[in-house]
């Protein structure tokens, strides 16, 4: 169960790259247990950090303006790389909510939309112009909105419910638990090689 | 071109179960032969046939799953291995080089006893990395459906298997009820036409294709590998190819199986035998793409024009000819982003890419790391010295080719030419606090990853086949085979 999403206005942080990958966002050393909690201080800690750890001053994030910004921009296929959802975890418990990319990795989106952050796709040009300015999304509505200017965006229906409604896939997928047994039955006479 | 798909009725993305393509594509069968039933989002209710663990992201995922009071399904068709964390070095333990890593192990290890998941632990004859050592095992098998949190689950798609990396969430839901909730992604064929030269390997292969469409090429896509240089691969350079899948940003990749396949398969621990091995073997005749299937997206390469590939920058689509130079900007991406990635390589555009210095060879990861890639790289090295001041180490990809190579006296011809020959796993493929390269050091690696600090922080990796690799060892300078 994540927290469940509907509205929200931020500041947007501009972090306009092309591919950047889950090792940017949390290096594998910052994952330093199996917990999925703790993670924010590692949230791209090579960038955000100089040597001995001090803040690197120049990193998007460490700007006074954009320390508590919940939406961040980014360039394609970001999230791309290791499949780690240690990624969305960090990156949901500094307070980033919203993602907004002209492509996102798959697993990345996947991983994102079950942790509570939206992975937002526009286009390069209109992200560009969104770079630092007070921005509200309405995902009921689909809409990204700065003033008067209104982009709408698309999200598969799915994704969508899961993130207004914070569901549980699980609980979701148990409602359909005898749909599946009954398959399950049916294809292990089909293929029973299938089953150890 | 979207929404090329000849369908029953509409072509159309939303996977509906009714709408079965007149002229199926092999996604298409796979799919169907999954499909539960539809969400009201869309989603398709897909049925899991395997899940695989490992101690990096599956202790989290089982630690989660038994905190909310949830079981595994079906404990008997999920798997782990140990290989993120453990270490490779000689006379290894649940102790590690990477801090916190023991609780990884032993977590993972207590997760798996309570849950009843066969695990592949340290000093176990089939540990290994998953995706060597789950082929290996015949635990991935033509026309199955497998997932695991690792984005390099793609590999096993070489057997003719939808395999696709997922995060350790979705693994809590294919853990919990045998299936996930997944939107049909769009579909693409990749053709290799011809031959490929000799020399030129399927690490080659998936270089230049990324070089050539870019890391986000393959978006989302679930690509089959075709073509008759595709056919003409053995079934462990199948695996290299799927595995650069997901470096291209695909949903998956997956290759036809056919009797490469099936004889590859046959005898293996977890394949079927006997009655169900004959009736496994008729059905999976049927898994390949008619002859006049549709896809989203059609990219066709000519295998005899491919040279041997190495990475120049940061991103596996950074790549060039070996006997290239790095390129000036090319006007597609950010300007910034080249300048940055030349900064952190410590390049110049106009550079020739052959007779770079390098301080380290790495021979290893789920890309490169089977017998026949050990067998043809210790072809290049026997009888020679890895040169003065380079390292150089070889990470068999399971204990089984460690074991299988030692037998053909492999280790030995590795360690006489003086590279180090090391326990399976993942090793210094990817870097999580303990061993590393060092910042500056320029590493040519069989690996699959050449990002920022993969390697270790500023370590300057450059990918390439294990071929090349072994070559520049000898050289001590970036060299075709
Ligand atoms: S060998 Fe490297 S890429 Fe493959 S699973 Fe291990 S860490 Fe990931």
């Amino acid at each position: 169960m994540s927290r469940p999403f509907t509205t929200l206005t931020s500041i947007a942080a501009p972090l306009i790259e092309d591919n950047i990958d889950t090792d940017i966002i949390i290096p594998s050393r910052e994952m330093k247990s199996t917990s999925k909690t703790g993670l924010a201080t590692g949230l791209f800690a090579g960038r955000r950090y100089t040597q001995g750890r001090a803040e690197n001053p120049d990193f998007v994030l460490n700007q006074p303006r954009y320390r508590s910004a919940a939406i961040l921009l980014a360039g394609d296929n970001f999230g791309c790389g290791s499949s780690r959802e240690h990624a969305v975890w960090a990156l949901a418990e500094h307070g980033i909510r919203a993602v907004i990319a002209p492509s996102f990795s798959p697993i990345f989106a996947g991983n994102a939309t079950r942790g509570g952050v939206l992975p937002l796709v526009l286009p390069r040009a209109t992200i560009a112009a969104l770079a630092g300015e007070a921005i509200t999304i309405d995902l009921p509505a689909q809409t990204v909105s700065v003033g008067a200017d209104v982009h709408c965006f698309t999200i598969d229906a799915e994704a969508r419910a899961m993130l207004i409604g914070g569901l549980d896939a699980i609980d979701l997928t148990l409602q359909s638990a005898d749909r599946i047994a009954a398959w399950q039955a049916r294809n292990r006479i089909a293929r029973p090689w299938v089953y150890l | 071109m979207a929404g090329r798909r000849r369908a029953g009725a509409i072509g159309s993305h939303n996977g509906r179960l009714d709408l079965r393509p007149l002229m199926p594509s092999l996604f298409d069968k796979l799919w169907d032969r999954h499909a539960i039933a539809q969400t009201p989002g869309g989603a398709t209710i897909i049925a899991i046939d395997r899940i695989f663990l490992h101690e990096r992201t599956g202790a989290a995922a089982l630690a989660s799953l038994a905190a909310a009071g949830r079981k595994v399904a079906d404990p008997a068709r999920a798997f782990a291995a140990m290989d993120h964390i453990v270490d490779t070095l000689p006379g290894r333990s649940d102790v590690t080089t990477m801090p916190g890593g023991t609780a990884f192990i032993t977590e993972t290890r207590a997760a798996c006893a309570a849950a009843g998941i066969t695990l592949f632990d340290i000093g176990d004859p089939d540990q290994g990395i998953v995706h060597v050592v789950s082929p290996e095992l015949g635990i991935v098998l033509p026309g199955l459906t497998l997932v695991a949190p690792d984005s390099h689950t793609c590999t096993q798609g070489a057997v003719g298997a939808l395999a696709w990396g997922i995060g350790s969430t979705e693994a809590e839901h294919a853990l919990a009820t045998g299936t996930l909730r997944i939107n049909r992604p769009r579909t693409m064929r990749v053709t290799f036409t011809g031959t490929l030269a000799p020399g030129v390997t399927p690490k080659d292969m998936a270089l230049a294709l990324i070089a050539a469409h870019g890391a986000a090429g393959g978006q989302g896509h679930a690509i089959e590998f075709a073509g008759s240089a595709v056919t003409a691969l053995a079934m462990e350079g199948r695996m290299t190819l799927c595995n650069m899948a997901t470096e291209f940003a695909a949903f998956s990749g997956f290759i036809a199986p056919d009797t490469v396949t099936f004889n590859w398969i046959e005898g293996r621990r977890y394949a079927p035998t006997g009655a169900l091995w004959d009736a496994a073997l008729a059905d999976w005749q049927d898994l390949r793409s008619d002859p006049d299937a549709l896809f989203d997206r059609e990219i066709t390469i000519d295998a005899a024009a491919i040279a041997p590939m190495i990475s120049w920058g940061t991103s596996p689509m950074q790549s060039v000819a070996i006997t290239g130079r790095v390129p000036a900007f090319a006007g597609t991406g950010s300007r910034a982003a080249h300048d940055k990635a030349l900064a952190y390589m410590g390049l110049a555009e106009g550079q020739p890419l052959a007779g770079l210095p390098i301080d380290a060879a790495f021979i290893g990861s789920c890309t490169n790391s089977r017998l026949s890639d050990l067998e043809r790289a210790a072809a290049i090295i026997a009888g020679r010295r890895v040169a003065p001041g380079v390292r150089a180490i070889v990470v068999p990809g399971s204990s089984a080719v460690k074991r299988a190579a030692e037998a053909k006296g492999l280790d030995r011809l590795f360690t006489d030419a003086g590279f180090e020959w090391r326990e399976s796993g993942c090793s210094m493929c990817f870097f999580a606090g303990g061993e590393s390269f060092g910042a500056g050091e320029r590493v040519i690696s069989s690996t699959n990853r050449n990002f920022e600090s993969r390697q270790g922080p500023g370590t300057r990796t450059h990918i390439a086949s294990p071929e090349t690799v072994a070559a520049s060892a000898i050289a001590g300078r970036i060299a075709a085979p």
